[in-house]
């Protein structure tokens, strides 16, 4: 089929010039060549695939990395006391980084961790990211497993008082960077992890999480404010009994951004918890958040929030699903989905999911698309609030749900800072 | 203080006269009540002093104290010390009350060329003046008018005006939906508000809030125009005999 064969002509054309990280022990090879042979069998994502009709792919996939101008950007929750891990280029930093210690968590490179012959990453390496292609292909996903070099890899063994602060920071134009987070937090253990930065000019960063019985995982990130940024992101959940995942995402720019978060609620009466709110000005703007909870466990629950605002040409994109195995009875599953468009030229592409297989659940979902309120813009104006300054409240205001998932009021607090200040820079 | 002169409005959407030419000097320091019955054009009359959208003025002017208010931007008239009181206080669900206010009276302050007031200092203002209205801290913490009862939102829209002491301020139906306590509350926050560099404009469609805050002048309003005006026995008339004997009388 000329689909099929166009497919797979891309895929190789993209991978022709790369080669899987040389060295390791023997576990990461394997895993390593086990991504790329599942990656040459499913092809990079096309145009045409089902789950990139929203989102072209095409920027992912030149085989030259993309020129991207350098903006120059705030490290981030400056004012939160954090354990402090630079990348530079997708290159660990240890200069600009803290010590890699921290009562109650193991922390090293993930490019040291994988050359050990003995390492708990091994039980982990691309096992939540493989599970995480059933029903779905994830092939940006895959490619991280088989070319990442770098990242974090964290374990917590008790509750970690720092959050763990991973900073992305760019020199190159056409920096390209692939990265890969590995997390495991042990049962009772708690770990917030931060992310900033302008990570590359094309980066592809993925994250497994894997949490133990009544382990607690916070997970706030700030995507960098360059705007000519191409990201792709995955994040992979796995969640065991009474467990807490809470993950929130602020975007302000980018050309194009695609975050993936993949959550399976694997022991009872646990929580996960992912929202995010993405601002874009302009017609290059494209940002898609694309998520899939899995529910295969008893008396779980599940949110998910996100609202975009967007102006000038814009276009917000979310595929959200929730999957409700058999067994998974007393499901709680909330999904919100919300646009605020600022004007007519801006687009808001939303394709929500409930699969439920279970028959005592409780599933709601809902996704709208709206102007800016008249009364209520009104209303701040007759109180002597100008035009520009009242809009910016209610796009405050608008975003104020998804910002209320952040159960850190000062982290909720930094976010809320940055939104404003774009604000008033775009005005 | 506030003069108006021959004013006609119509909708801007469709050709419907709603002012047919309104006649109106409100003095410094006095209180005016505009009554009438539903249609008449009262609340139109508040919004066009106030700038909202929708209606255009084909003809009169607005002025208070000389400044053209028709002119200007809703903020601008704000500025200028042009207060409205809604009928319907809207809920801006996200936005802290606190915070509501204090870009509100920052924001008059920075348009009038004054120094805009802290965080802290804004407190103390506003405290001492919600102490007053017994609006208590957790109202002040709460979005904008989410959740509060109908006299909660009204007492707020007074707050507002005590905070950002404007020196005209037309109260658009204030007593509709209050209780008999709650409708006492909100004329004592007037009342504490009266002063002879400020004037009010009341529109009210039951003599009943002008037992509370008494007027100096009566006007009736009917059919797009000031049909009646004359003291505070004006209002007990109407709310003896109603208003349509009074038009009949009129016409």
């Amino acid at each position: 089929m000329a689909l099929a064969q166009a497919k797979s002509d891309a895929t190789e054309a993209r991978l022709s010039g790369l080669s899987i990280p040389e060295g390791g022990a023997a576990w990461a090879r394997e895993a390593r060549h086990d991504a790329l042979n599942r990656l040459q069998g499913m092809g990079l994502p096309y145009r045409r695939d089902e789950y990139w009709r929203f989102t072209n792919p095409a920027e992912f996939l030149t085989q030259e990395t993309p020129r991207a101008e350098i903006a120059l950007d705030a490290p981030g929750f400056e004012e939160t006391d954090v354990l402090r891990v630079v990348f530079i280029d997708g290159v660990f930093d240890a200069e600009a980084s803290d010590a890699l210690e921290q009562d109650g968590l193991e922390i090293e490179r993930f490019a040291d961790a994988v050359t050990k012959d003995i390492h708990w990453v091994k039980g982990l390496l691309g096992v939540l990211e493989t599970a995480g292609q059933n029903r779905v292909d994830r092939p940006l996903a895959i490619f991280n497993t088989a070319f990442a070099e770098d990242g974090l890899v964290l374990r917590a063994t008790g509750k970690v008082s720092k959050p763990v602060h991973v900073e992305y920071r760019r020199s190159e134009e056409t920096a390209e960077a692939v990265l890969r987070h590995m997390v495991r937090v042990e049962d009772g253990a708690e770990l917030t992890l931060l992310e900033s930065g302008v990570g590359a000019s094309r980066l592809n960063t993925g994250m497994e999480v894997d949490i133990a019985d009544n382990g607690a995982f916070h997970h706030v990130r700030m995507q960098g404010r360059d705007h000519e940024r191409r990201a792709a992101t995955h994040v992979f959940a796995r969640l065991g009994q009474e467990s807490t995942f809470k993950s929130f995402t602020l975007s302000l720019n980018g050309m194009m951004t695609r975050n993936e978060v993949i959550i399976t609620l694997k022991g009872d009466d646990a929580v996960a918890h992912v929202a995010g709110a993405a601002l874009g000005d302009g017609r290059d703007f494209h940002h898609d958040d694309t998520v899939f909870v899995t529910h295969d466990a008893v008396n779980c629950e599940s949110r998910q929030v996100f609202k975009k605002v967007l102006r000038n040409g814009a276009t917000g994109v979310f595929q959200g699903k929730i999957l409700v195995e058999p067994d998974a009875q007393k499901t709680d599953g909330y999904q919100i989905s919300q646009s605020l468009l600022l004007d007519e030229d801006a687009n808001f592409l939303a394709k929500p999911e409930l699969e439920i297989y279970a028959d005592d659940v409780q599933c709601s979902h809902g996704s709208t698309s709206g102007a800016i309120d008249e009364t209520a813009l009104f209303y701040l104006k007759s109180r002597g609030i100008p035009e520009d300054k009242a809009q910016d409240l209610l796009v405050l205001a608008f975003v104020a749900e998804a910002l209320a998932e952040i159960e850190d009021e000062g982290l909720a607090e930094t976010l809320r800072e940055q939104l404003a200040s774009w604000l008033e820079r775009r005005r | 203080m506030l003069t108006i002169k021959d004013l006609k409005v119509k909708l801007e959407e469709e050709d419907k006269q709603i002012l047919k030419g309104v006649d109106l000097e409100v003095g410094a320091g006095q209180v005016h009540a505009i009554m009438g019955p539903n249609g008449s054009g009262k609340s139109t009359l508040s919004y066009v002093l106030s700038g909202r959208d929708g209606y255009e003025v084909t003809e009169g002017s607005a002025t208070l104290d000389g400044v053209d208010l028709l002119d200007m931007d809703p903020e601008e008239r704000a500025a200028e010390g042009l207060f409205l009181a809604f009928q319907y206080p809207v809920e801006i669900p996200g936005v802290g009350n606190m915070t509501f206010l204090r870009t509100a009276y920052n924001a008059q302050r920075k348009a009038r060329g004054e120094d805009e007031a802290s965080a802290a200092e804004f407190l103390k203002i506003v405290r001492e003046k919600a102490k007053d209205l017994k609006i208590d801290a957790e109202m002040l913490k709460r979005p904008v008018n989410v959740g509060f009862s109908g006299g909660e939102k009204k007492r707020n829209e007074i707050l507002q005006m005590a905070v950002l002491e404007p020196k005209m301020c037309i109260l658009d139906e204030t007593d509709s939906g209050l209780d008999v306590d709650a409708m006492k509350l909100v004329s004592d926050g007037v009342n504490a508000l009266r002063s002879e560099g400020r004037s009010f404009l009341v529109i009210t469609h039951y003599q009943r809030l002008l037992d509370h805050i008494t007027p100096d002048v009566v006007h009736i309003m009917a059919n797009g125009r000031i049909i009646k005006s004359g003291g505070p026995e004006l209002a007990l008339e109407v709310e003896k005999n109603g208003y349509a004997e009074l038009m009949d009388e009129v016409q």
